[in-house]
């Protein structure tokens, strides 16, 4: 390595002393103001030790000057939150259903926590505005499946309904036609009598008495006679034109057929007591409370 | 020399240069990566953990081709918001069997680290056939054919015993009986389901995609997802021992 004392006259600067076929490498070195901060980046890291966690030892780490420690930061954080939302969602917890309804301060809130809890849970499912999908109720109107006073819907929430849980609602639509109880013929005739129910038309041709006579003989027990069904099991009014799968003739009988049986979780576990009441408190008053 | 013309003497060396980098790299290693191995802290011991089933691995299998991870993450941080939306903290326990982990990196979907027994298999085969006839507002791609794909349960035991390879501790039996617990698990008439659940206790058998016949994919990523952070009891952890 040659001593870089060549001096470029051009460009009036110093360079490497590499020569090739006479054409010269200039000395080019890093800004100085690229190597301060190369060098200070050094000396941070310094300070970073003594500051935060940082070296392993045989058992344990220096845990630095600060103790930082991500868990332990989320604790003072949640703490702080139970603080922020303060003794009203502590009332909320204690009071019983009844009370928070007669409360309008503890009513507000939660209505509150329960419409963000929503979103955050339930809305996947029934839609961010409540309204439901095929197969997954609509929680605005009065057609309640498992009951819409605030127990009942608290019940719901917080075991569910064919979830699994030793407490959930259960109860199934069978599978009339998959288990060979009717035949397709009977399964189409059932299908235009429940469609007649709620007032809908009926297939030109079909046999209104024998209708009847199959809904009495399989559909009864569980939707009542006049078809209105029973909340104790789950099963829906007919004679309404609210729908959870559909109204017309072909899901009608595929329901029949291959029965039904959808499934709300249970939340209780997954969400703490006092979130489920205001949950409950939120579904209530969205319109169908009963 | 100068001082500020002191790093010429590494780069005009190629060997010192390179001796260089191997002592800053080794460093590195050593602190970043030994300490894992044995410091008690970074080791956190749960109860619940269990390997996959051949049907979730199976489904997990199909998370990875279809790419999943590119926009749902499976990592829930220790941050306040995160905590309050999807549950508990992701602990390092729970990605423990998987070989590679799903914690993602980006959530243009929502975090799906704790997304098991939240919401029902219907929703699942619904949402995930179609994303927009429940949620409207859903940029998902719709995945249909994975309803009408049956399992290739061909290679399921290979999988395990690759798995075992790198340290997931399938016995002799699980590896033995993959294709039947497959199948079992997706079908709670299948007569091999008691020595299934004997094989995985407290893994759930039923139909996840509602349809008779042959396992499909739908069935086999549903059971992944309906299983995802649903292991540990968060009631037996104990939280304060655990602040690191």
């Amino acid at each position: 390595m040659t001593e870089h004392s060549d001096f470029d006259q051009i460009s009036g600067r110093t360079t490497t002393g590499h020569e090739w076929d006479g054409i010269k490498e200039l000395n080019t070195p890093l800004p100085r103001w690229w190597v301060i901060t190369f060098y200070l980046c050094i000396v941070w890291a310094f300070g970073y030790w003594i500051v935060y966690p940082a070296w392993p030892l045989v058992s344990g780490y220096t845990s630095g000057v600060l103790h930082y420690s991500s868990r332990a930061d989320l604790a003072v954080e949640l703490a702080n939150l139970e603080k922020i939302r303060g003794d009203k969602m502590v009332a909320l917890g204690a009071a019983s259903l009844a009370d928070i309804e007669k409360d309008p301060a503890l009513l507000a809130l939660a209505r509150a926590r329960g419409k963000t809890v929503f979103g955050d849970n339930c809305a996947p499912c029934h839609g961010s505005g409540a309204a439901g999908a095929k197969g997954f109720p609509n929680l605005n109107d009065d057609d309640w499946l498992w009951g819409g006073t605030l127990e009942q819907i608290m019940q719901t929430i917080q075991f569910g309904a064919r979830s699994g849980h030793a407490k959930s609602h259960e109860g199934q639509m069978l599978a009339f036609g998959k288990d060979g109880t009717l035949k397709k013929e009977e399964i189409v005739t059932v299908a235009n009598y429940v469609r007649s129910l709620s007032g809908l038309p009926t297939r030109p041709g079909y046999d209104a008495a024998a209708g009847a006579k199959i809904f009495a003989d399989n559909c009864t027990v569980c939707h009542g006679d006049a078809g209105k069904g029973n909340q104790e099991v789950g099963a829906p009014n007919l004679t309404d034109k609210i729908w959870l799968y559909g109204s017309d003739e072909a899901t009608i009988i595929e329901t029949v057929t291959n029965g039904r049986a959808g499934v709300m979780p249970a939340w209780v576990g997954r969400l703490d007591p006092s979130t489920i009441k205001a949950m409950a408190v939120y579904v209530h008053s969205l319109g169908g409370g009963k | 020399m100068s001082f500020w013309t002191r790093h010429q003497i590494f780069e005009k060396n190629s060997i010192i240069l390179i001796v260089g980098i191997l002592a800053v790299i080794a460093i590195g290693g050593l602190v970043e990566i030994t300490p894992l191995f044995y410091l008690k802290s970074t080791i956190e011991v749960v109860d619940g953990m269990r390997p996959y089933t051949p049907l979730e691995l199976t489904g997990r299998n199909i998370y990875v081709r279809e790419g999943c991870y590119l926009c749902h993450s499976q990592m829930i941080r220790p941050l306040r918001d995160e905590v309050e939306r999807y549950g508990h903290f992701s602990l390092a326990a729970e990605s423990m069997y998987d070989h590679p982990f799903q914690w993602g990196s980006k959530r243009t979907g929502p975090d799906l680290a704790r997304v098991g027994a939240k919401y029902s298999d219907d929703w699942h085969v619904t949402h995930l056939t179609n994303p927009r006839a429940i949620v409207p507002q859903s940029v998902m791609p719709g995945y249909p054919f994975l309803a009408e794909t049956e399992i290739d349960a061909d290679n399921i035991a290979d999988h395990l015993r690759t798995n075992r390879a790198v340290g997931v501790p399938y016995t002799d039996d699980q590896i033995a009986n993959a294709v039947a617990d497959l199948k079992a698990q997706a079908d709670p008439d299948n007569p091999g389901v008691d020595a299934f659940s004997k094989r995985y206790p407290k893994a759930v058998a039923r139909n996840f995609d509602g349809k008779p016949g042959a396992p499909t994919e739908l069935d086999a990523l549903i059971a992944y997802l309906q299983m995802l952070g649903t292991l540990v009891d968060f009631k037996l952890y104990n939280e304060k021992a655990n602040l690191r």
